[in-house]
Formats: C-alpha cells, sequence, structure tokens
C-alpha cells in the first residue's frame, strides 16, 4: 500500500485529464465516425482511471471504485456494438461516414 | 274576473292558437276556413277584453304577471296589465283587425297563398295584443319584434314582385334601426340597481336614477318609435310599405302597428314625464313628421300613398301632442286616427279593387260606379280633415287645444306648424276624394268600375260609422265610466276647451277643402300651372324632399365609409395583430434555426461548453471542484 502512495493523486488527475482532453479533442476534430468513437472510449478510460484513483485514495474500504469501472467498461462495449452498427448503417445510407456530410438536420 | 285575470292571457293567446291552427291545417286544404278560425279568435279576444274592461270599470287596474327567467339579479316576468289604456287600445285593434278579416275574404278572393295570407294576419293580430298587453317593456320588446316581422311578411305578401321583396326588406331594416336604440334603452334598464321591467315597478324606479340615465331611455325609447311609427326622418319606409295588400296596409300600417309607436311612448310617459328634454324632442319630431308628411301628402299621386303620407303627418300629430304633454289628445287620435284611416285605406283598397291601378289619374267619376265607397270614403276623408262632428275634428282639436297651452318653449310655432298641417291635410285628403270620385272617367278601367262586393261594403259601413262616433269617446269610453279625459289621463292634466282654436281649426280645414274643391273639381285653379310656376316646389314635394335619395347617400357614403374604415381595421390592425404573431414566431425561428447546424460535434461542443459554463456558475465560489472532493 505504501508504495503506491508515493505516487500523489494528482498524478493520476493529470493522466485522467490528459486522456480525456485527447478523447475530447478526437471527438471535436476528427471527421470519422469512428475516430470520434474512438475518443468517446478514451473519455471513458479517463473516468475509469479517476473511479479507481479515488477509490483508492478516498480510503478504499469497499469496492465501489472497482465496480464502477467494470461496469463501464461492459457499458463502453455494448457502446461500441451499438455505435459501430449505427455507423454500418450509416455507410450504407450515405456511402460516407464522414460525419460533416452526415446534416440531415440542418435547420 | 273569471279566472282570476290569468284569462286575459288569452287575448293575445287566442289569435295565436288561430295562427298555429292555420299554419298547421289550414295552408292549402281549406283555406277557405282560414279566415273564419282568425274572425272566432279576434271575437273571442274582443269579448274577454271587453268583458274584463267592464270588470275594472274605473277601478283599479289588472295585472298578472307569471315569472318567466331568472338569471342571476334580473328577473324576467311574463305578464298582462290591462288598464284603460290598453283596454282601449285592444279593443281598436280587435275591431279594425276584425273588420278587416272580413273585408279581406273579399279583397284577396282568389290571391295565391289566400291561407298563407291569414296566418300571417293571426300571427300580426296576436302579437299586437300581446304588444298592447305586455306588463313590462322587455315584453313589449318580443312583441314589437314580432309584429315588425309580420309587417315584414305582409309587406313582402307578393314576393314574387321585386318592388314588394324590396320595400319588405326596406320596411324591416329602417325599423330594426330604430330598434337598436329601443334594446339599448332596455340594457341600460336592466344595469339599473335595481333592475325592474314592469311598467309599475319602472314607475317607481325612475325616481331613483339619475337625470341623464332617465333623459338616455327615454330617448333610446322614443328612437324605437320613430322607427316603428315611421317619425321622422326614419318615415321613409312607410310609403314603400303600401306594396302589400291594401287590407294589410288597413290594419298594420294604418291603424295597429305603426301605432305601436305612439303606443309605446304612452305606455311608457312617466319615463319621459320625468325628463323634460326628451319630452321636447318628441314634440319636434312629432311636428317635423305632420309637417313634411302633409307636404309629400300634396304631390304624390299613388292613391294609397297620399294615404301612408297622411298616415305619417297623423301619428306626428300624436307623436306632438305626447309631447306638449297631451298625453290624453295623442291617445284619444290614436284611436279615432284608428278607424278612419283604417276606412280610408280599405276605401282605396275597394277602388284599386276595381279599378287595378292606384294611380289617381287613371280613376275619376268613381262616385257614381261605386256608391258605397265613394261615401264611406268622403266620411273617412271629412273626419280626417276634422269636420264637425266627426271624430277626427275632437282629436284633432284636442291635439291643438294642447299645443297652444303647452309649457314648452316655442309651442306657439308648434301650433302654427300644426295649423298648417290642418289645411294640407284637408287639401290632399280632398284632392284624393276629388280626384277618384268626381269628374270623369281617366281610363277604360275607370269607367266599368263596379261596386265591391257586400263583403267589403259591410266593413267599409261599420266604420265610417266607427269614425263618425268615435269622437264620442270623448264624452264616455264604453264599459267605463266616463269620458277619455278623465279614463286615461297622465297627472294633472287638465281639459281645456277653447272655442277659438275650435274655430280656427275648422276653418282653416275648410280652406284646404275649398281649395281642393278649387283646383280639382272646379278647376278654378291650375295645379299645372302652379308646378309650372314653381318647379323647384313641385320637384321638391314630388321627390319627397329628397329624403329616400339622402338616405341612400347616407347609406352609400357615410355606412359604407364607415364600414370601409371597420373593413381596414380589421384586415390590418386586428387582423395584423395575428399575423403579426405568426411572422414574429417565423423570425424568430429563422434566426435561431442558424444554430441548428446538423453538425453532430458542433452540437457536442456546445454540449460540453454549458456543461463547463453550468458547474462553474454552480461552484464557481472560490472553491476548485478538487477541494469539494478532496475534503477529508
Amino acid at each position: 500500500m505504501t508504495g503506491i502512495n508515493l505516487v500523489p493523486i494528482h498524478a493520476y488527475l493529470v493522466v485522467s485529464v490528459l486522456l480525456f482532453a485527447i478523447g475530447l479533442v478526437g471527438v471535436f476534430s476528427r471527421r470519422n465516425a469512428i475516430a470520434v468513437l474512438l475518443g468517446i472510449e478514451l473519455m471513458l478510460n479517463a473516468a475509469n482511471i479517476n473511479f479507481v484513483a479515488f477509490w483508492r485514495y478516498g480510503g478504499g474500504v469497499q469496492m465501489e471504485g472497482q465496480v464502477f469501472a467494470v461496469a463501464v467498461i461492459t457499458v463502453a462495449a455494448a457502446e461500441a456494438a451499438i455505435a459501430l452498427a449505427i455507423v454500418l448503417n450509416v455507410f450504407r445510407r450515405f456511402k460516407t461516414i464522414n460525419i460533416d456530410q452526415i446534416n440531415l438536420m440542418k435547420g | 274576473m273569471v279566472l282570476g285575470g290569468f284569462e286575459l292571457f288569452l287575448i293575445p293567446g287566442l289569435p295565436f292558437v288561430a295562427f298555429v291552427l292555420i299554419a298547421a291545417f289550414l295552408l292549402k286544404r281549406g283555406e277557405k276556413a282560414a279566415p273564419f278560425v282568425l274572425i272566432a279568435a279576434l271575437t273571442g279576444s274582443l269579448v274577454i277584453t271587453i268583458q274584463a274592461l267592464a270588470s275594472i270599470a274605473g277601478g283599479k287596474p289588472i295585472s298578472v304577471s307569471l315569472p318567466w327567467l331568472q338569471v342571476g339579479g334580473l328577473s324576467l316576468d311574463l305578464g298582462v296589465l290591462l288598464d284603460h289604456l290598453s283596454g282601449l287600445m285592444m279593443i281598436t285593434v280587435c275591431t279594425v283587425s276584425l273588420l278587416v278579416q272580413v273585408y279581406s275574404i273579399g279583397y284577396m278572393k282568389g290571391e295565391i297563398g289566400y291561407g298563407r295570407y291569414f296566418a300571417y294576419m293571426s300571427l300580426f293580430s296576436g302579437s299586437m295584443l300581446g304588444l298592447v298587453i305586455a306588463d313590462n317593456i322587455v315584453q313589449t320588446y318580443i312583441f314589437w319584434e314580432l309584429v315588425g316581422i309580420c309587417s315584414y311578411l305582409l309587406i313582402g305578401f307578393w314576393y314574387r314582385r321585386p318592388s314588394a321583396a324590396a320595400a319588405a326588406k326596406k320596411a324591416f331594416v329602417v325599423t330594426r334601426f330604430g330598434d337598436l336604440g329601443f334594446l339599448t334603452a332596455i340594457l341600460i334598464l336592466s344595469f339599473q340597481k335595481p333592475a325592474v321591467f314592469g311598467f309599475d315597478q319602472l314607475s317607481h324606479s325612475i325616481r331613483l336614477m339619475g337625470p341623464g340615465v332617465v333623459t338616455a331611455v327615454a330617448l333610446l325609447i322614443f328612437s324605437g318609435a320613430v322607427g316603428k311609427s315611421a317619425q321622422f326622418p326614419l318615415h321613409i319606409w312607410l310609403p314603400d310599405a303600401m306594396e302589400g295588400p291594401t287590407p294589410v296596409s288597413a290594419l298594420i300600417h294604418a291603424a295597429t302597428m305603426v301605432a305601436a309607436g305612439v303606443y309605446l311612448v304612452a305606455r311608457a310617459y312617466f319615463i319621459f314625464a320625468a325628463a323634460p328634454a326628451a319630452l321636447l324632442v318628441v314634440a319636434i319630431i312629432g311636428t317635423a313628421t305632420l309637417f313634411f308628411a302633409a307636404t309629400m301628402g300634396v304631390a304624390e299621386n299613388d292613391i294609397k300613398r297620399v294615404l301612408a303620407y297622411s298616415t305619417i303627418s297623423q301619428l306626428g300629430y300624436m307623436m306632438m301632442a305626447l309631447g306638449v304633454g297631451g298625453y290624453t289628445a295623442g291617445v284619444f287620435h290614436l284611436t279615432t286616427h284608428a278607424f278612419f284611416k283604417a276606412l280610408l285605406f280599405l276605401t282605396a283598397g275597394s277602388v284599386i279593387h276595381s279599378v287595378h291601378s292606384n294611380d289617381m289619374w287613371q280613376m275619376g267619376g268613381l262616385g257614381k260606379r261605386m256608391p258605397i265607397t265613394a261615401f264611406t270614403c268622403l266620411i273617412g276623408a271629412l273626419a280626417l280633415a276634422g269636420i264637425f262632428p266627426l271624430s277626427g275634428f275632437w282629436s284633432k282639436d284636442e291635439i291643438l287645444t294642447a299645443a297652444w297651452y303647452s309649457h314648452l318653449p316655442g309651442h306657439q310655432i308648434i301650433f302654427v306648424v300644426a295649423l298648417a298641417g290642418v289645411v294640407m291635410t284637408a287639401f290632399y285628403m280632398f284632392r284624393l276624394w276629388f280626384l277618384t270620385f268626381c269628374g270623369e272617367p281617366r281610363s277604360e278601367q275607370a269607367e266599368h268600375a263596379h261596386e265591391s262586393p257586400w263583403v267589403m261594403a259591410v266593413p267599409l259601413l261599420i266604420l265610417a260609422t266607427l269614425a263618425v262616433i268615435a269622437g264620442g269617446l270623448k264624452l264616455h269610453i264604453p264599459w267605463t265610466t266616463g269620458g277619455i279625459g278623465e279614463m286615461i289621463r297622465f297627472g294633472d292634466e287638465k281639459e281645456t276647451v277653447s272655442v277659438f282654436i275650435i274655430g280656427l281649426s275648422l276653418v282653416v280645414s275648410l280652406l284646404g277643402i275649398g281649395v281642393a274643391w278649387a283646383a280639382y273639381r272646379a278647376n278654378l285653379i291650375s295645379p299645372a300651372a302652379f308646378n309650372a310656376r314653381f318647379p323647384g316646389l313641385h320637384r321638391l314635394l314630388k321627390n319627397a324632399w329628397y329624403f329616400n335619395r339622402a338616405w341612400e347617400l347616407f347609406a352609400t357614403r357615410v355606412v359604407l365609409a364607415g364600414a370601409r374604415m371597420a373593413a381596414w381595421f380589421d384586415r390590418h390592425v386586428v387582423n395584423g395583430m395575428v399575423d403579426g404573431v405568426a411572422w414574429l414566431a417565423g423570425w424568430a425561428g429563422r434566426r435561431l434555426r442558424v444554430a441548428q447546424t446538423g453538425q453532430m460535434q458542433f452540437y457536442a461542443l456546445v454540449f460540453i461548453f454549458a456543461l463547463v459554463a453550468g458547474l462553474v456558475v454552480v461552484f464557481g465560489r472560490g472553491q476548485s471542484l478538487l477541494s469539494l472532493v478532496m475534503r477529508p
């Protein structure tokens, strides 16, 4: 336990923030729908790091943080499956997965 | 009273029953029986009226009312009020109506719609009696409109004739114009505290109202009377109403319905008495009416239209009498006029029936061919001209006396104008009589004219008798205990007798007859030369002072301009506001749609920034997010 304590929580949080920011930028800037999905995955994992880090430094008596992280991974897997299915259908419909060109909802 | 006064409901009720019977069973088959149903009903009404009048004989009036509607604080009753005024009026209505129906059997014989005619006549008789016997002003108004619609139906009886249809519409619209005021008066009364409509209660509660309200109510009621009684300037419908069958003109447009306006003013006289300004207006309108209408009658060639103008003029006399304070005189003239004017119309109908023309220049020399008609018409003309001792003499004399002894400012002018009216009345009546019955026939039909059948002649004779003796009402109203001056009076009205006025009115009316004789019988004066001498005056009178033209201009210019303004307002302001709201929504939508780029990433960006901004606002009080979480 003590060894881990040498690494302060800020370090984990910085990693998590960086990971989240990279994911966010990916979501915002990539034009490829699959790349956007990848960005979302990064953001989910940033959240996972936070869950685990806070669990560890918040006392770590019970297993909430880890349970949540596992749950997020599960959800992420399901989400990826559904999102990829959507992307597949989008491609069939528009013959492209460039989300700039998929703007039927433009007012 | 047999049924505690409730049998009074039968007076208007019986003709209504007759109407239902005729309308349901006698319109097509068996229409020959229709007049007899109505005559039976009217006889019943007459008997009940007489019996009721005899039972009150100078005592207290009978008043019975049943609650009808209760709306909030307002309660409307359905009631009857039998006093000497309504009793006398109902006897007049029943008698004239009865005689007119008998006459109609002959006059309308073989007409298409014979049954329909008597159905309308029944409806009219019932409504008119209902109007007269009503004990509250709302009920009066209901029957007031009913007689109006009957008038419309009967003027347009020959609805295939465009002129008849137009005249019916004109009569309806013009009278409705006045009725609007009447309705407004009722609305004003309904807003008073307490809101009462019964004539009896009103006569007490009127003292509690402000003078402004009373004057407004009086003037608005009078505006209804102006429309119904064809007073200046709404008189224009009555001459056109002559498009209806002549018995209709005799009953509705001479004796009864047009007198309803006068009756209403008499019935609500306590309101007018409390508003001197309104009384002055009544007097002025009455005077203007009697004068203008008399001048129009002078230049008219249509026998029925002469009588129509004469009716307007005589109604003007009645209004004027009420206005100057001659309550008894007005009601008296109303009664005598009903008899002799109905008589005159029926004689005119008899002539038209035989000559098939309304133009007096197509007649002439009918005296020898139609002796009964000529004689009874002469009686009517003498009565109307006010020659002693016929009924018109007594009532007209009372009106002139009332005008002379009035307390109104300017009553001398009214008196002089009324006297001028007497000259013209005598002149146009005898012009009519000489042109129609004297000299040589001026047309083929007049040559072969023949006396009308007995079913028409007998009512003429009876009405002629009534026209002669109705002046006796001054001495004694049958079935009561006194003369009209005692039984029907308002306040402390005094009876004055002036030999000077009696003599003067006789002289001027003989003067009028003399001029007519000189112009149209003895050919001492040439009317054509007179017309050539004063072409402007002749044109003015011939066109009835251009009142129709004036109303037409008013309708086409002022009313249409107002309507156009209202339409503009509706189209641009009211509609514009609605359109404006729609346009605003559209404009806002067009502005806001740029936010909907359809770019999913843009949405996400907005979402994130909004989230961050929200978090900053919620937690941005100097604490970092971390410090919240890191709290030990």
